[in-house]
């Protein structure tokens, strides 16, 4: 009995690991950033050019940095709902607009609608460096104090903003 | 058209008028034809060329340390092979920051404090890869165990049962002796 039995048990435990590891997504690696604060920058802004925007320009307040591109498929996906989430003013959204063309960035900001409340250019992507950008887009939840709680790899869901990124915001916010 | 036959038709007929040839008249367009699309063929298939480095050396330690270093868009691949955009811009920052004269730990260090250490092909031995680290032996110190005791368990089976039974003991005697007496 125990001939076919141990057999079977091991297995049993290697489906086991295997669907485990089926289920796992292997994109999302936890961001290091996660607790520290976010590393800073100072870049032009996307429409008014002459001016700068700098990561402590946001201290004091809960924000998002959402890292967008015009190039970028999936950004079209997750774009009407921070549409919607910069519509109802709940949290500012500010846009890293990620090794980009200008023109483009501007025309496709007109075609699906402006959520940010200020985008800023990384035409060489050494932000995106800084702040461990691999996959366009990702959005940070960045806190009071400068710090970020959260980062969002791939697009924004329904799901990602009701069970993760609204209730932080509000906890934060506090 | 394709190209094989363009290319084909235009040597055969080359070798048509080579043969039956008067000298100087062997298809000077047609070679001229095929000896500019073989001039711009291959440069409008090939990629741009990527900026030649500066310095051979930095170059060389780029690519050593980018070997072991992975390439978060193409996972399985290293920052030395990949040709995606993302380890583009990594292998730029690294050779910057070689020529900043950063050593290769240093900028190991820079690369996980924002990728963290899955960019490492390489994780560092502490209790978390632990398991990555020694579970391959644990799996053949397991296979060895079992191995042994397996082996000792049918070695004893073996001592234990005798190879007859006592009736095909006489049997087997019985057949002995007739064929001695037959012999005889």
């Amino acid at each position: 009995m125990t001939r076919f039995l141990l057999p079977l048990v091991a297995f049993l435990v290697l489906v086991a690991f295997l669907l485990i590891g089926l289920n796992l997504n292997p994109r999302e690696v936890p961001s290091p950033l996660i607790g520290k604060p976010a590393p800073d920058f100072q870049l032009q802004q996307l429409h008014e050019t002459e001016k700068t925007l700098t990561s402590k320009d946001n201290l004091g307040k809960v924000w998002l940095l959402n890292v967008w591109a015009s190039w970028c498929v999936s950004c079209r996906e997750e774009h009407p709902l921070l549409v919607e989430l910069a519509r109802s003013g709940i949290v500012p959204v500010y846009g890293l607009n990620y090794k980009d063309e200008r023109d483009l960035a501007l025309q496709w900001l007109k075609q699906f609608g402006d959520p940010y409340t200020v985008s800023i250019r990384d035409p060489e992507g050494r932000t995106g460096i800084d702040y461990g950008v691999y996959g366009v887009p990702e959005t940070y939840v960045i806190d009071k104090n400068g710090v970020i709680r959260y980062k969002q790899i791939g697009p924004v869901t329904v799901e990602a903003l009701e069970t993760k990124i609204l209730p932080l915001v509000r906890e934060l916010q506090g | 058209m394709s190209l094989s036959s363009l290319f084909g038709s235009s040597i055969s007929r080359y070798r048509q008028k080579r043969s039956g040839l008067q000298k100087g008249s062997f298809g000077i367009k047609r070679f001229t034809l095929l000896l500019m699309l073989m001039l711009v063929l291959p440069s409008s298939w090939a990629r741009e060329a990527a900026p030649v480095a500066e310095d051979p050396e930095i170059e060389r330690r780029m690519i050593e340390l980018s070997e072991d270093l992975r390439c978060l868009v193409c996972q399985n691949e290293s920052l030395a092979g990949s040709r995606a955009d993302f380890a583009n811009d990594l292998r730029r920052e690294i050779r910057e920051q070689m020529k900043d004269n950063k050593s290769d730990k240093e900028i190991v260090d820079f690369l996980v404090a924002r990728y963290g250490e899955f960019v490492l092909y390489r994780p560092p031995v502490k209790p978390t890869t632990m398991l990555l680290w020694f579970g391959p032996f644990i799996f053949l110190a397991a296979g060895a165990v079992f191995l042994i005791f397996y082996l000792k368990r049918r070695r004893r089976r073996q001592i234990e049962e005798p190879a007859l039974s006592e009736k095909q003991r006489q049997q087997a005697e019985a057949l002995l002796k007739e064929g001695k007496g037959n012999n005889a």
